[in-house]
């Protein structure tokens, strides 16, 4: 089977500079307080994730088919997220969050919320 | 024909002569005698015209998903029209058509309107159910609903006769729970006890829902939860056939009285369980893409009840 890259970036050398800047400025921060979760061939990527309390999680879905991310628990449940699309949600309470893809519940994460 | 032979015996000893015929394009590719799958020579198109003359026909077609744009398909509006153009053309015209869900790709209402005016603009009654797809609207499933809920029960089930054919249309795509597949949900399931009480047991069942309701490939959510708890209302009939979409690819099982079909999807292919990463769109060779798209006729033989299916492609 054949399978194309989700998306395909197409980048003018000037706007690839600029983001190359920006990613560096970004990059610290983002890795400190936007941990992401991929969703990528129908799984979530990293699957167990632990941040700290207060933290901001983005899913983004780099699948060719909409997912959603939703709480076992029901505290936290994203749109139907389309190619591309994020969705971010902030942790403020410690504790253990399961979840699943809402359209195909056999997807399943877990984020660990620390104080 | 060779593939078929009548059996006027009552309808529950009727499960051993249950034959059901898969065509692709104008070809046989198996029968099923005794429960047994038995390989038949390929059948023309003269036969199969002979076939589809014999009884009432109705047609379904599957995970049309309006709006889907990708690689895999960027014009899945262009394929559910080519569709819908081929069974226009039919000879033999069904008598309607069921929709076994996914009409849109993200239940938008554009993607709604669209898919109405090329499905409806071909003049046949429709009896649809919805894929999850249809039901990521803003109100969870309302988009559906008000289009397509009316006489239907909880979130989108009915029953309805014709040609003394009991036709039950299932919902498996709510209430979806965590590391589960499909589900149908114990509402609907007293429901489905309630509506088979009325019916004889010789009364061929046609059965249709989103999601298979046998367990194609749990790994990739391919398969219902509580579809056995279904199935076991259902022993009691003679005939029953399952028809469903999802999994965008012919499948098929007999199990006992239970004949189990998939069909193809009119906007893209899914690989084979377990032949990829993953399920979803499969981008293919440009030129293949038509063969491995399609909808599927369903004749029901006047009087009798075997149900011959026969799938088409595009190509
Ligand atoms: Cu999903």
């Amino acid at each position: 089977m054949i399978r194309f890259p989700s998306r395909l970036l197409v980048v003018s050398p000037v706007a690839f500079g600029l983001a190359a800047i920006l990613t560096m400025i970004s990059m610290p921060l983002n890795a400190a307080d936007q941990p992401m979760v991929k969703i990528e061939n129908f799984a979530f990527t990293p699957a167990v994730l632990t941040v700290k309390q207060g933290t901001a999680v983005t899913f983004e879905n780099d699948d060719d088919i909409p997912h959603l991310a939703v709480a076992n628990d029901g505290s936290f449940r994203s749109k139907a997220l389309d190619t591309g699309d994020t969705y971010a949600f902030t942790f403020n309470k410690v504790g253990d969050y399961a979840y699943f893809c809402g359209l195909h519940p056999h997807m399943q994460g877990r984020i660990t919320v620390a104080p | 024909m060779t593939h078929h032979h009548d059996n006027q015996a009552d309808g529950i000893s009727r499960r051993h002569a249950l034959e059901c015929m898969i065509w692709a394009g104008t070809g046989v590719l198996w029968t099923i005698s005794a429960g047994v799958p038995v390989s038949l020579s390929l059948l023309g198109a003269a036969q199969a015209a002979e076939a589809l003359a014999t009884g009432f026909t109705f047609l379904q077609i599957s995970d049309s998903h309006i709006g889907f744009d990708k690689a895999a398909n960027p014009h899945a509006i262009d394929t559910l029209k080519e569709a819908m153009g081929k069974i226009q053309a039919l000879p033999q015209k069904p008598a309607f058509m069921i929709h076994t869900g996914d009409i849109t790709h993200l239940s938008k209402a554009a993607q709604f309107d669209n898919a109405a005016q090329i499905i409806g603009g071909a003049g046949f009654d429709v009896h649809y159910v919805p894929g999850e797809h249809d039901l990521i609207d803003d109100g969870n499933g309302q988009a559906y609903l008000d289009r397509y809920g009316k006489g239907t029960k909880g979130a989108g089930w009915y029953s309805f006769d014709q040609n003394g054919v009991h036709f039950i249309g299932l919902v498996n795509v709510v209430n979806l729970k965590a590391g589960g597949l499909g589900n149908l949900g114990a509402d609907q399931l007293a429901w489905l006890a309630d509506d088979l009480k009325a019916v004889t047991a010789s009364t061929p069942i046609v059965v249709f829902a989103h999601i298979p309701l046998w367990a194609v490939y749990p790994e990739w959510g391919w398969g219902t939860d509580d579809a056995a708890q279904a199935l076991a209302l259902l022993k009691r009939f003679g005939s029953v056939t399952v028809l469903n979409g999802h999994i965008h690819q012919i499948m098929q099982k007999v199990e006992g009285n239970v004949t189990f079909h998939t069909a193809r999807s009119t906007a893209f292919p899914q690989p084979a369980p377990g032949t990829a990463a993953s399920p979803g769109p499969m981008t293919v060779p440009a030129g293949q893409l038509r063969s491995l798209l399609g909808t599927s006729s369903v004749t029901v033989k006047q009087g009798g009840q075997d149900l011959a299916i026969i799938d088409s492609t595009l190509a």
